[in-house]
């Protein structure tokens, strides 16, 4: 499963990040690595999501939400 | 015993790092509530005992790392200057993100003092910080401080003077409780126990080998760890500044291992320290629920700005009425004493039909430019900026720019300057590129002036609705341009939002004061420099021509110019000599276009309405309809952007062709919505 398709209000591990390596760092230096427990917040109607990780919200777009696997925690 | 101390500030960008460089430096610096808008070094300095403190506002960052502008400024400022003491500002109530910078900086080997603030946050919320426990497990000082509140501020400044010459605690806490964790199971032969953060077995004997290496080819140096640590990482500034044989040691980056287990080190301390996790959730997700609402996000935000543009007609509107009857009052008056001193015509002209009519006609708009600022304000530090920039991804998406390219237009509605500075936040360069060339339609506060001149006196009763138009004008070419340009680029490939929501607060009053102070003091600096010297040079090319000092206007050298410019602009209805040279003028700044017409049609109270009242007689007089000002204002609002924007497109760009492709550009749709505009209309009226 991928951010992109996961139920509001879920709490989930990420098992996985596609991404290419600027975005993938950007987003370890956030805290969101593999393993990291990630709660999904909210999505809009473009497909942008924001997750609560460690502590402190992330806005991410639809192109990263789709690339980032995860598993139910 | 004088010493000079360097100190540091670093810090997540929110953390409050300025707001606490402001409590000690009382520096006018600008606070944001998104990431990344401190982009230039902010020094302060102040006495603290017998020493000398000089303090550095470093860009707010998430880790030290060289992906970004502001991670490779503050590394570099940290490796090469010599700091003393790192004060690292943390956020308490996202202790855990924000461990990790703090972890890194630990690393460096630099003395840090960790400065825990907004505790008050953590302390709403129901959860406590172990303020003992802390320290021990990170091996520097914790000094719980409150930037707002001021407090905490004399023993943060105590420690780092006590802290300079010291390293990491050698007391360190490496026993702790929680053994599950991976890190510790490998961690068998305990050795580096003088290091806060130990890794693994396979990494530390990595680092060892390194560290060893380094040794030998460039002998004793600082930050070797954090160095070695960096080679494991493949680091490419490490790897050019210190090349290293090291096939067979490093054969793939191990930046990952070293990122989660930093993170591990960090939920071992989370567990430790942090006392009632999760009692109580926090507003913030209440507020977001109704602000970034996939239906109502965006009608909300529309009605917000709504609401900012009604305040600033209707009550800046309110308050200008005594300005300007001060105007009046001043210009009589200076009028007055210049016939008493018996000064020459060319003297009395000067002031009053040069001076006080062109820098007093934009002195009496400040109260409707100190409401937009003041709203613009409460709109960064509330938090709420951050999360247009989400409710803004769908549509901004659809012209492909992200939809954090939307706060840098968001802050174009206030200065385009600032504005275009803002747009570093983004970190690819064909989205700043685009970004930089569709901010300046958005109207800025110095277009505003002319909106609500020309509006009052052309349209009456719909004034307010004329001006909030130019504003949706703005917008909606910016959105085609962006459609246009991405329509008609290979690079289809959309941005991608990422972006940090702070926690929603209540707006410091400290922090919009000296906000909305600095744009004031701008607003005034402005009025006193540039639109003065323009109304100066304005008045001067009115008043002169090829033959000497001219009693008729249409004999000047501003006439002259005008003439030959004017057929160009006569299918847009701007076809008259005037209101070429007010148009060029305005380049100086948009301001300028309003004291321009003061100083050419000699009304030195434009704003009033007997003053508005004899412009709409000489106007119309010359055909100048409704029509012509509704093109009029449509033209000021998309022309060449004013002098301060061009020198800051050039800056940040740095190619004088692109500047001048933005100017050219600009002036084009300028004339082409104009013309348009005007053409239709005139098929109708």
């Amino acid at each position: 499963m991928t951010l992109a398709s996961a139920r509001l209000g879920g709490t989930y591990i990420v098992s996985d990040l596609k991404l290419d390596m600027v975005t993938m760092r950007r987003l370890e230096s956030l805290g969101l690595t593999r393993g990291t427990k990630i709660k999904l917040l909210n999505r809009n109607r473009s497909g942008s999501v924001i997750i609560m990780v460690r502590g402190s919200r992330l806005a991410l777009g639809k192109n990263i939400a789709e690339l980032i696997q995860m598993r139910e925690a | 015993m004088k010493e000079d101390l360097l100190v540091g500030f670093v810090g997540n960008p929110n953390c409050g790092k300025t707001t606490l460089f402001n409590a000690y430096t009382g520096a006018n610096l600008k606070v944001a509530n998104w990431p990344g808008v401190t982009v230039e070094k902010k020094e302060g300095a102040f006495k603290y005992h017998n020493m000398r403190f000089r303090l550095v506002d470093l860009p707010g960052i998430y880790s030290l790392t060289s992906y970004t502008m502001e991670e490779k400024l503050t590394r570099e400022f940290i490796l090469s200057s010599n700091v003393d003491v790192i004060i690292n500002i943390v956020d308490a109530s996202t202790l855990e993100r924000n461990l990790y910078l703090t972890l890194q900086l630990i690393e460096l080997g630099i003395p840090v003092v960790v400065a825990l603030n907004m505790m008050d946050i953590v302390e709403e919320r129901g959860m406590e910080i172990d303020l003992h426990r802390l320290p021990e497990m990170l091996g520097v000082p914790v000094i719980p401080v409150s930037a707002r509140k001021k407090t905490g501020l004399d023993i943060l400044m105590h420690t780092v003077a006590h802290h300079k010459d010291k390293g990491i605690d050698p007391n360190l806490e490496h026993h702790h409780h929680n053994f599950t964790n991976k890190t510790c199971k490998e961690r068998k032969h305990l050795r580096h126990q003088e290091h806060t953060i130990v890794y693994s077995d396979y990494i530390e004997d990595k680092i060892d080998i390194i560290c060893n290496l380094l040794r030998k080819k460039y002998g004793n140096m600082e930050h070797l760890r954090w160095i070695a640590i960096k080679h494991l990482e493949m680091d490419m500034t490490i790897q050019k500044q210190y090349p290293l044989e090291l096939a067979g040691i490093v054969d793939r980056s191990y930046e990952e291992d070293i990122i989660n287990q930093k993170y591990d080190f960090i939920e071992e301390i989370i567990e430790e320290v942090l006392v009632n996790k999760n009692t109580k959730a926090a507003a913030t997700d209440k507020v977001d629920k109704l602000l970034t609402n996939q239906y109502l996000g965006l009608p909300i935000f529309l009605g917000i700005m709504a609401a900012i543009f009604f305040l600033t007609f209707r009550i800046g509107d309110m308050i200008k009425g005594v300005f300007e009857g001060g105007l009046d009052a001043f210009s009589s008056a200076a009028l007055n004493l210049l016939i008493a001193m018996d000064a020459s015509d060319f003297m009395t002209s000067l002031v009053v039909d040069g001076i006080i009519a062109g820098v007093g006609g934009i002195l009496t708009f400040l109260p409707n430019i100190f409401i937009l600022f003041l709203a613009l304000a409460f709109l960064e530090d509330s938090g709420y900026m951050a999360r247009v920039a989400y409710v803004m991804e769908g549509i901004m998406g659809k012209v492909g720019l992200s939809g954090r390219a939307f706060i840098p237009m968001l802050l174009g509605f206030g200065c385009t300057v600032p504005a275009i500075m803002a747009s570093r936040s983004l970190e690819n360069m064909e989205d700043r590129r685009r970004t930089i060339l569709i901010t300046p339609f958005m109207s800025c506060s110095a277009r505003l002036p002319i909106y609500v001149l020309f509006s009052q006196m052309f349209f009456g009763e719909n004034a307010m609705l004329v001006a909030y138009s130019m504003y949706l004008i703005g917008i909606i070419v910016a959105i085609i341009v962006a459609y246009v340009i991405n329509k008609n680029s290979d690079k289809h490939k959309t941005a991608n939002l990422l972006i940090e929501l702070p926690e929603y607060k209540t707006p410091n009053m400290r922090t919009i004061f000296i906000y909305v102070w600095e744009k004031v003091k701008d607003y005034l600096t402005k009025a006193g420099t540039t639109i003065f010297a323009a109304s100066v040079v304005i008045w001067f090319v009115l008043n002169f021509g090829p033959n000497g000092m001219v009693s008729d206007m249409s004999q000047s050298f501003g006439a002259l110019i005008g003439k030959a410019i004017a057929p160009v602009l006569a299918p847009a209805g701007l076809g008259m000599w005037q209101i070429v040279v007010a148009l060029i003028s305005g380049i100086a700044a948009k301001e300028v276009v309003v004291s321009s017409f003061s100083v050419l049609f000699h009304i030195n109270n434009i704003n009033t309405s007997e003053g508005m009242a004899s412009l709409v007689q000489i106007l119309s007089g010359a055909g100048f309809g409704a029509l012509n000002a509704y093109a009029l204002m449509v033209f000021c609002l998309l022309y060449i952007p004013c002098a301060a924007t061009i020198g800051v497109i050039q800056r940040e760009m740095r190619s004088a062709k692109w500047t001048i492709f933005t100017i050219l550009f600009q002036l084009l749709v300028a004339w082409f919505v104009s013309t348009l505009i005007f053409q239709i209309g005139s098929l109708f009226l």
